[in-house]
């Protein structure tokens, strides 16, 4: 019986994992009640997880997986393809949402309207379906169409926080604008590419566009409009405009799922076009990458984390520190080797679960004192012991202190600094990291040494916010001593990325029979 | 998971690390004996220890427990000081303290039983980060602000340290922590260099040393015993291990013993003149190390296990004078002979150590590093540890005791200090006389086979005469009114040359020294508060950087990325 079951999984994983949210969306909305509208969410994103773990272990030997939708072969019918990138993405996603979601059933009580709550799960998992949509699809316009999905079902979710400060709404039109514009960026040079070589399949793309004269003006066009496009997606500085705003004044789950899946699905995309689409093949792509996009990580590395320091708001701290740690995510890539790209893997994974565990912890503190500011959490290390000793960890884990999961990805990017030969960045990594010392101190010292407000009682978050919470610090603990399956992972992903492997023929068919 | 936390519960530092967590959870009483049980469990753990504990964390081969001479006699040596730390800590009831000092001693004994520099490096952190916490215990803004700075240098000292590592390990493709001098400085990578000055931080250089009297006399009264024994000890073994027989190291150590001797002589605060002391004794090590002949390095090995003991003891007895008046200044205090004869008789103790009269533990262990340098051929090196000794003498040995006991002072009706501090220092009083009377024990421990002998009439004599020599000068300093305790009345005669030309030469120093000094603390405090106030233009609340801008203008931005990326690509800039 299970057997039947994990075979039948490993024939239809990659199509599974995205229908199932996306026909419980509407269920959702169909049942009445909140409690059954949590259960169909939870069990879809739950369903989802399995099915991404069981992507990770086939593909964590390099094995590429393709499905064939509707058995269309492709390139004509379109295909999901699943190497050990995007099993990784996906898989952090849907852990993301599994973890996150009891925690969600208790927050919203207090940030969203009762009567918008099921709408609010339909939303949460439009937005789910879309990110594992873009991660697993294998065909570009799909991809597109993915990111739209997730990005206007964003924009709503912002913009239910205004059910406790109005600033959401206008948080979310910017966001909107900015995003649409994203979109359309990046829909342009989808559109040059099929005009030079008629095909949306992302590996016959890649394949194509080898072939292409180096002087081709429209491909050269094109690669600039989707590196701008997915910028703005990314929140790449100076194009970060619209994140500090929406992860302000979401409700906290959502800020806490943005900055742990949204953007980190973006830097994959920007991974997949540049490594297996275009290829780095020419002088041009290079050029962009460490001419563009390498200083400006740099400077998203220190300037976003000098405006953390700063901030009296704590999550919009953690916003601009989420800015800082993309630094990091596009260092790696712009380093264009496999070490680079290893630790742009491990960075995605080991910041979801650093910068999840910290918006869930500060919004535990949000949910029992009512609001966001440093003030609220002066001495909450006595009233709220578990919450802001998760906080503690959470921050070590940003600083990259040994023993957590953050140390390990630092570790891998100054290890990769280094093979390239750029120990001054390498240099740079380790100081700004040393910026991180201080705004984590900042909460540190106002949890642990101000008084708290007079006659406060000592009041710990409840548990079904602090078991999500102390989950993900665990996960943290854990994986910064046990990390050789992450790492490893993140190397074939790297791997496969960078040798062509995504787009090599010699993927295993899975699904229904081809017509 | 497993595979990496089995190995660690069987290394000495797995029993304070877990008694760390259990305080969290205990009530007091219990408190008290898991903070001595803990160390005691670690020393047996030590002398039963089995070699080589592998473990991967993160691709890397990690070597947990190297147990060799070297590494068992610092093991052996932290777990004995954290055992009397606890018991003269026994009465007070600050979780906060007992964790951090169990997570202190841990860290101190697994960095000196790890085999490589990553190991290392992360014991090294972990110090940095608890022991921060005996300072801030104290709760007051001066003791917050001198934990800031303490906080600020031994982090640094990581990363300077991680980042020699790294480069290190890119040039070698070793992170095996064996011996890094090779050839001499000439031939160090940048990494070894950056790993040597780490070192050097946490060992306090001259130069590198601000940190040490600023941060020890800011902790608690049991803060302070525990800081003056494992952060610099620490880093003795790691110079020991990683650079024995480097010659820079000779000078460096020269000019470390000399350099605190002003400073101490003036100051009036008395734990730190002791951090002064402290850091004058460093020096004596640092150039057995540089020597890095057998005896020499017997010798700074020796030294460092016998003045964790004495000096720890000072710090005790300082302590306790503390806990009963509630100050530690020089020139407050004074008379206590009477009221606390034994804290008294146990300083004297101390204090004989640390000036090496014979049947104490300085005279069979510090002895052994300046007559390495006399065989060794160093004669000016000899020479300029006879002057430090001599020094030592005056500014610890016959200041400290004399200010806190015999001088008069202001009426005080106290106590002797409370049981259990009596009993932490009676014991390393007792340790301190076994290794002066029997110094075979710990001669049996050190990593070469000895072939020295304290008890010679020569030796015995040279030591005498300076000790006499000591006296002297310690009178001259009584008689010129220089030391900020002196009371008219406790004066002995004496020649008035010295009366007038003593103060003239040492006034000027001890001006000139503080002028400097003092301008150097303001320049670096006015650039780094302009400094803040310059990021917080740049990058505060209302700045440029963090300023919500309107739609329209992030659009000009989109447009501005766009066009350069576009020009580059079409351009062929290159």
């Amino acid at each position: 019986m299970i057997e039947a079951i994990t075979t039948f999984t490993a024939q239809h994983g990659p199509l599974l994992a995205i229908a199932v949210p996306l026909i419980a969306s509407p269920l959702a909305i169909l049942m009445v009640n909140r409690v059954a509208a949590f259960i169909v969410t939870w069990l879809s994103a739950v369903t989802s997880f399995g099915l991404a773990a069981q992507m990770v272990t086939i593909t964590a030997d390099g094995t590429v997986l393709s499905y064939a939708i509707g058995g269309w072969a492709p390139p004509i019918g379109i295909e999901y393809r699943v190497d050990a990138a995007n099993a990784l993405v996906v898989l952090i996603v849907s852990m993301m949402a599994t973890v996150l979601l009891p925690y969600m059933r208790t927050s919203i009580e207090q940030e969203v309207a009762e009567r918008q709550h099921t709408l609010f799960y339909a939303c949460f998992l439009l937005c789910f379906t879309g990110l594992m949509g873009v991660a697993v699809t294998g065909d570009a316009f799909n991809v597109f169409v993915f990111l739209e999905i997730s990005s206007l079902s964003t924009y709503a979710l912002v913009a239910m926080g205004a059910a406790k400060d109005k600033r959401a709404l206008s948080a979310a039109y910017d966001y909107l604008v900015l995003g649409t514009l994203g979109a359309t960026f990046f829909v342009i040079g989808l559109g040059m590419i099929y005009m030079v070589t008629g095909t949306l399949n992302l590996a016959d793309l890649g394949r194509r566009l080898a072939e292409v004269d180096a002087e081709n003006r429209t491909v050269r066009t094109a690669y600039g409009f989707i590196v701008v496009g997915l910028g703005l997606k990314i929140a790449m500085y100076p194009m970060h405009r619209w994140l500090p705003g929406a992860y302000t004044f979401a409700p906290t789950t959502i800020s806490a799922f943005l900055a742990s899946t949204a953007t980190k699905v973006a830097i994959y995309v920007l991974a997949r076009f540049v490594f297996s689409v275009f290829q780095i093949d020419y002088p041009f792509e290079r050029d962009t990458l460490q001419f563009v996009v390498l200083p400006l990580a740099l400077l998203a590395m220190f300037t976003a984390s000098f405006v953390a320091v700063f901030q009296q708001n704590v999550k919009r701290l953690l916003a601009y520190s989420s800015l800082g740690q993309i630094g990091y995510m596009l260092l790696g890539l712009t380093l264009l080797t496999a070490t680079g790209l290893t630790a742009t893997f491990t960075h995605l994974f080991a910041h979801a679960l650093t910068k999840g565990a910290l918006f869930l912890a500060v919004g535990a503190i949000i949910y029992r004192t009512g609001g966001p500011m440093m003030h609220n959490l002066a001495g909450q290390a006595r009233l709220m012991p578990w919450t802001s000793a998760a906080i503690v960890v959470g921050g070590l884990s940003l600083i990259g202190i040994p023993g957590t999961v953050g140390f390990v990805s630092k570790w891998v990017l100054i290890q990769a600094a280094f093979e390239a030969d750029l120990w001054p960045i390498a240099a740079a990594i380790v100081a700004s990291s040393l910026i991180a010392v201080v705004y984590v101190w900042r909460l540190v010292e106002v949890l642990y040494l101000q008084p708290a407000r007079e006659g406060a009682a000592k009041r710990e978050a409840p548990l079904t916010m602090l078991i999500p919470i102390w989950v993900l610090v665990v996960a943290i603990v854990w994986t910064g001593f046990d990390a050789d399956g992450l790492v490893s992972v993140a190397r074939t992903a790297g791997e496969s990325l960078l040798d062509g492997g995504f787009v090599a023929d010699g993927a295993r068919i899975i699904g229904v029979p081809g017509r | 998971m497993f595979e990496t936390v089995l190995p660690f519960l069987m290394t000495p530092v797995a029993p304070l690390f877990i008694g760390a967590i259990l305080l969290l959870f205990l009530p007091n009483i219990l408190r008290v004996l898991v903070t001595i049980a803990a160390p005691a469990v670690a020393l047996y753990l030590t002398w039963n220890a089995q070699t080589g504990l592998p473990i991967s964390i993160a691709g890397l081969e990690l070597e947990l427990m190297r147990v060799d001479k070297l590494s068992t006699l610092f093991s052996t040596l932290f777990s004995i000081a954290a055992i009397l730390v606890a018991i003269y800590a026994a009465q007070v009831r600050d979780r906060v303290q007992q964790i951090a000092t169990m997570l202190y001693a841990g860290a101190a004994i697994g960095a000196v039983l790890a085999g490589d520099l990553v190991a290392l490096f992360v014991y090294w952190e972990i110090t940095a980060l608890s022991s921060v916490f005996l300072i801030w215990a104290n709760r007051t803004n001066a003791a917050f602000s001198a934990g800031m700075r303490y906080l600020f240098v031994q982090v640094g000292s990581g990363i300077v340290l991680v980042a020699g590592i790294a480069m290190h390990y890119q040039a070698s493709g070793s992170i095996a922590f064996e011996n890094l001098t090779g050839a001499g400085p000439e031939t160090w990578s940048t990494g070894i260099w950056l790993i040597f000055v780490a070192l050097g931080v946490k060992a306090a250089f001259p130069l590198l040393h601000a940190w040490l009297p600023d941060a020890y006399p800011a902790a608690t009264i049991t803060g302070t015993v525990a800081l003056s024994a494992f952060t610099t000890k620490m880093a003795i073994y790691a110079l020991a291990r990683g650079f024995p027989g480097t010659d820079l190291l000779i000078v460096i150590g020269v000019v470390m013993a000399l350099f605190p001797i002003i400073f101490a002589l003036l100051e009036n605060d008395l734990r730190r003149v002791l951090a002064h002391a402290l850091n004058s004794q460093l020096g004596f090590m640092v150039v057995g190390i540089g020597i890095g002949t057998q005896i020499a390095l017997n010798g700074a090995v020796a030294h460092a296990f016998a003045s964790v003991l004495y000096q720890g003891l000072l710090f005790m007895t300082a302590g306790a004078v503390i806990h009963r008046t509630g100050t530690g200044k020089a020139n407050e205090l004074g008379g206590l002979a009477r009221s606390m004869p034994l804290t008294f008789a146990f300083c004297i103790i101390g204090a004989a150590s640390i000036a090496s009269v014979p049947l104490t533990a300085g005279f069979s262990t510090k002895s052994m590093t300046i007559e390495g340098a006399a065989y060794a051929g160093q004669y000016w090196a000899w020479f300029a540890l006879y002057v430090a000794s001599m020094a030592t003498i005056a500014h610890t040995s016959l200041k400290v005791p004399y200010s806190m006991f015999l001088k008069s002072g202001p009426k005080r009706d106290v106590k002797d200090a409370p049981p259990a501090m009596l009993l932490a220092m009676g014991l390393a009083a007792a340790a301190c006389l076994y290794i002066g009377t029997a110094p075979g024990a710990l001669y049996a421990m050190l990593p070469f086979p000895v072939h020295y002998e304290p008890y010679t009439t020569a030796h015995v004599l040279a030591y005498g005469q300076i000790i006499l020599f000591a006296v002297l000068a310690f009178m001259l300093l009584l008689r010129a009114g220089l030391l900020p305790t002196m009371k008219r009345e406790t004066l002995i005669n004496f020649d008035w040359t010295y009366r007038k030309f003593a103060p003239a030469i040492f006034s000027f120093i001890g001006a000139l020294v503080s002028t400097i000094w003092s301008e150097i603390a303001r320049g670096f405090h006015a650039t780094t508060s302009g400094a803040g106030r310059a990021l917080a233009a740049i990058y505060g609340p209302n700045s440029v950087a963090a300023r919500v801008l309107p739609t329209g203008m992030m659009v000009l931005w989109l447009a501005v990325l766009f066009a350069v990326v576009l020009a580059l690509n079409l351009l062929d800039v290159r």
